[in-house]
Order: C-alpha cells, then sequence, then structure tokens
C-alpha cells in the first residue's frame, strides 16, 4: 500500500495500456500493462522469443499493435502522423539488440545521421562538436574514422550508444545492451547507462535477461510471461516472488 | 477451385511487386529527395560493373565477327561483316547481354546489400533517426540503376565496335576510319532509339527487383543469400519479359 502511494506523486512518461499485437496465430503480447515514471531504470525481464523487442517496437512506432493504448511523454503514439512519429522519435531514444550500425559508413558518418533530419539548423563544426561530445562520453573518440566491421562487439555495441544519445533522449529504450559480451564488457556498458541516468536524467526501459546487469542497473523489474506483465517489483521483491516462472530468472 | 501452390505463390509475389513499384512512384521524388546518396550510387552502380560490362562487350563483338566470317564469305559478303554485326549488336544483343550482366552484378548486389541492412535492423534504425529509408535506399537506387544501365550499354556498344575492329583486322586489313563507318553508317534511327528506351526499362527493373528482394527480405542471414539469388533469377526473367514486350511495340509502331 505504501508504495503504492510514494508511486502516484511521480510522473508517468510512457504508459502502455492493454496492449495486444499477434503476427498470424502467434499471439506474442496479450493485454500488456506498463508504466514508466520519470528518472527509473526499468528493466523488462523475459524469456527469449517472449515479444521484448516487439514491445519495445510498438513503443517507438515501427510495429503497430492490434489493440491497445499506448502514451509516450502526455502524447498517443498509435494515432500519430509521421511528422509526429518523427518528432516523438527526437525525444525517444532506441539501441537496437544488433546495434543497427551502418556499415557502409564510418562512425563519424553513423552518428551524423540522425542530425541528419533532427539537427539541420546546426552548424558544421556544432556537429563535429557534438559527434565528439557522445563518441568521448562513451570512452571511443578515438574511433571516429573507422568503420563498424573494424570494432570490436563492445565498441559497436558503446558507438551505436554514442549514436542513439546524440540527440539526448528523454526516455531510452535499450534492447538487451549486454546479451553476447563478457563479463568485464557487460559491467563497462552498465555503468554507462547508468551514468546516462544521472547526468541526463533519462528515464529508460531497459530489457535483458542478463541478470547481475539486471541487479546492476534496474530501479524497478517488470517480467514478461505469456504476453503479459505478470510480477513487478524491485530486484528483493522479485528474488521472494513464490511463481515458479518468476523465479526462474532468479535462481 | 483452389490454384496449385506455386501458381498462388507467384501471383502473390507479382502483387507484393506491383505494390513495391506503385509506392516508388508515390515516393519517386519531391523535396526530401535524397540527391548525394542518389549521386554516390550512380557511381557506386557505374565504377563497380565497368570492368566487366566492358569485356562482355569486347568479347562479344569479338565473337559475333569472327563467328560471322565463314556464312558472309559464302555468300562473298565480307564487306557486309561491319554492318551486319553492327545491326544485331547495337539493336538486340547489345542491350539484351548487358542487361543480363547488370541483372547479376547490380541485382544481386542491391539485393544482397539492403538484405543485409533489413536482417541487422538498420533499415530500421534509419526509419528511428527519421529519414525515410525508402527514400534514402529505394528510390536513390532504382534512378541511378535506371540511368546507368543504359550508359553501361552504351560503353559496352563501343567496346563491341573495337572488339570488332580487331577481329575483322585478324583476317583482313581495314582502316579503323572505314569500319568505324561502315559500322555507324548502316544504323538508322529507328534502330538505335528503340534499343536506347528500353534499357532504361532493363535499369530500372533490375533496380526495382534488387531492392525489392533486399527491402522485403524475411529475418535470418540465410534471407540474404536468398534476396540476392532470387533477385538475379527474377531480374534477369523481367529483361526477357521487356524485351518481348519491346519487340512487339517496335513492331507494331512500324519501326523495324
Ligand atoms: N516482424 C515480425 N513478423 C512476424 N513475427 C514476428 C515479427 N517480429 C517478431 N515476431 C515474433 O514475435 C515473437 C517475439 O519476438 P521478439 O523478437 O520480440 O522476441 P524477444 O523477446 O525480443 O526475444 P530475444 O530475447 O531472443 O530477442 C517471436 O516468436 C517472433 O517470431
Ligand atoms: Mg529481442
Amino acid at each position: 500500500m505504501e508504495s503504492q502511494q510514494h508511486r502516484t506523486d511521480r510522473e508517468v512518461v510512457l504508459d502502455v495500456q492493454h496492449l495486444s499485437i499477434s503476427f498470424g496465430d502467434n499471439h506474442v503480447l496479450r493485454d500488456f500493462n506498463l508504466q514508466l515514471y520519470r528518472g527509473e531504470n526499468l528493466v523488462v525481464l523475459g524469456k527469449s522469443g517472449s515479444g521484448k523487442s516487439v514491445l519495445i517496437k510498438c513503443i517507438i512506432g515501427l510495429l503497430k499493435p492490434d489493440h491497445g493504448q499506448i502514451r509516450v511523454l502526455g502524447q498517443d503514439v498509435i494515432g500519430m502522423s509521421k511528422e509526429e512519429l518523427d518528432r516523438m522519435r527526437t525525444r525517444v531514444g532506441f539501441l537496437f539488440q544488433s546495434n543497427a550500425l551502418y556499415d557502409s559508413m564510418t562512425v563519424r558518418e553513423n552518428l551524423e545521421f540522425p542530425l541528419r533530419r533532427h539537427g539541420r539548423d546546426k552548424s558544421h563544426s556544432e556537429v563535429e562538436a557534438l559527434v565528439m561530445e557522445a563518441l568521448t562520453n562513451v570512452g571511443l573518440p578515438h574511433t571516429v574514422d573507422l568503420m563498424p566491421s573494424e570494432l570490436s562487439g563492445g565498441m559497436r555495441k558503446r558507438v551505436a550508444l554514442a549514436r542513439t544519445m546524440i540527440l539526448k533522449p528523454e526516455i531510452m529504450l535499450y534492447d538487451e545492451p549486454t546479451t553476447g559480451l563478457d563479463p568485464v564488457t557487460s559491467r563497462e556498458i552498465n555503468d554507462l547507462i547508468l551514468k546516462v541516468q544521472q547526468i541526463y536524467k533519462t528515464s529508460s526501459i531497459i530489457i535483458s535477461h542478463d541478470m547481475s546487469s539486471v541487479f546492476q542497473t534496474s530501479n524497478r523489474i517488470a517480467v514478461l510471461i505469456d504476453g503479459r506483465c505478470s510480477a513487478e517489483g524491485n530486484y528483493d521483491q522479485l528474488t521472494r516472488n513464490t511463481d515458479p516462472a518468476v523465479q526462474g530468472f532468479f535462481q | 477451385m483452389k490454384l496449385p501452390l506455386g501458381t498462388r505463390n507467384t501471383l502473390a509475389e507479382i502483387g507484393d511487386i506491383s505494390r513495391f513499384t506503385a509506392r516508388f512512384f508515390r515516393e519517386w521524388g519531391g523535396p526530401r529527395f535524397e540527391v548525394q546518396e542518389f549521386f554516390r550510387q550512380c557511381y557506386m552502380i557505374g565504377n563497380r560493373s565497368l570492368g566487366l560490362v566492358g569485356i562482355t562487350g569486347f568479347i562479344l563483338g569479338l565473337v559475333m565477327t569472327i563467328q560471322s566470317r565463314p556464312t558472309m564469305a559464302q555468300f562473298g559478303a565480307e564487306d557486309w561483316i561491319p554492318s551486319m554485326v553492327s545491326v544485331s549488336i547495337i539493336r538486340e544483343i547489345g542491350p539484351v547481354v548487358i542487361a543480363l550482366i547488370c541483372a547479376g552484378k547490380i541485382g544481386s548486389g542491391i539485393g544482397a546489400e539492403l538484405g543485409s541492412m533489413k536482417v541487422t535492423e538498420q533499415i530500421d534504425a534509419m526509419e528511428v533517426s527519421g529519414t525515410n529509408p525508402f527514400k534514402y535506399l529505394v528510390v536513390t537506387r532504382v534512378w541511378a540503376t535506371t540511368f546507368m544501365v543504359p550508359l553501361l550499354v552504351i560503353f559496352a556498344d563501343v567496346v563491341a565496335m573495337y572488339g570488332s575492329y580487331l577481329a575483322v583486322n585478324i583476317r583482313g586489313d581495314t582502316s579503323l576510319a572505314l569500319f568505324t563507318q561502315q559500322f555507324v553508317d548502316i544504323l538508322a534511327f529507328s534502330d538505335v532509339l528503340p534499343a536506347f528506351i528500353k534499357t532504361f526499362f532493363f535499369g530500372f527493373a533490375i533496380g526495382i527487383i534488387g531492392c525489392y528482394k533486399g527491402y522485403t527480405s524475411n529475418k535470418g542471414t540465410e534471407g540474404v543469400g536468398l534476396a540476392a539469388n532470387s533477385a538475379v533469377v527474377v531480374a534477369s526473367l523481367m529483361v526477357f519479359i521487356l524485351d518481348l514486350l519491346a519487340v512487339q511495340i517496335t513492331d507494331l509502331l512500324g519501326l523495324t
């Protein structure tokens, strides 16, 4: 009851209500509900193939849900026009599971790409300064003229993070930021996520099934099972959860 | 009555390609046309195929000339070899063979490139960054192939002429000036124009099919290989179909 009260006085920046989406007979999300509060790191936990990527692609408007409502920073995503979507996407950053760095472009061109449209009023030197600032934040200023194929997996993840952060979004959506990385690099990425939260006061949804990074980065956790949000709470609360499907993640 | 599965899939694919083409015509220009990317694609497409197209054109001219010599000699018409080779290459064989080479080289390249961009979510990433990926990737590439394939065909025609000149001189002795005159004089406007116009359609088809296969490729890395492969097959088939149409139309217009 007490936590309920505590929550109501915080601002909801992202609100997902009754979200359903199916691909043919594959009902991926069924009546999924989720709220993200300003300034928090919310981890969405779920098995592989449970629809975590589908969820955040709906939030950013890449997939259209069958039913439900998504409000991002007070605006309804589903009814948005192309221009409104573009404007919303400058305020919401998306870190892709596969990084999605453009193979045919250098690191600099990759970072400049979001500014093509959203930073057209900026001068050449301002763009350069933004690129270097973003790369320095992830500790890779020396890679600016390399191609993505010349970078290691962890470096690519950090460049992708820099590209997403270049527009200084208010909400970040991280799709499995540490999957496939060694424990040391994972910890570096987690530190970056925490740094982003502290410096830019970003609210984030982090998709993960890497429990050590969940422990390190989460303020709150939502567990996605069978297309629903079947449990939520902080790390300690969920370790005491008795549902075997939830317990499976915390052992 | 139910159509067999293969037929249904083919019809569905034709529908999808038509819809993709219609989308191209909805987004083909306008204020957000990616000029810089268009010129970059033109350069890439031309540059990457120039050597291959040149060699093909050269061999084409050489082989056509050597092979037609015995037949022409039977009729004592050896003087007519340059004219005959000229008409067959410029009118028909040059455009079709070069378009097929381009379908293999350019079509598969575009299919694989866009396919891997799709699989690694780069196309989604463009969308999220406020750039219309269809305009940035598809529209520029289709225009680039539409303009570059005709240029490559002209280049191949010229190289084929030199190949033919070389072959004539294996057994005979003709000056380049005389040969060129014979090669060019025989060509009427009604030979060159339809052949030139159809190459734009070949280029357009190669671009559209390559982009369609890549842009709509399914998830997974095997999707990339499949996209490249079927881009070549369908684009080559399209070249032949368009050629058939072109022949019928020029025939109807009395341009033969
Ligand atoms: N564009 C699509 N078309 C059809 N089915 C899709 C599409 N995208 C996702 N799916 C299906 O939705 C389900 C959930 O996929 P999703 O990518 O969200 O899983 P995930 O939870 O992110 O898993 P992972 O941890 O492996 O990334 C899968 O069964 C997948 O096959
Ligand atoms: Mg995923």
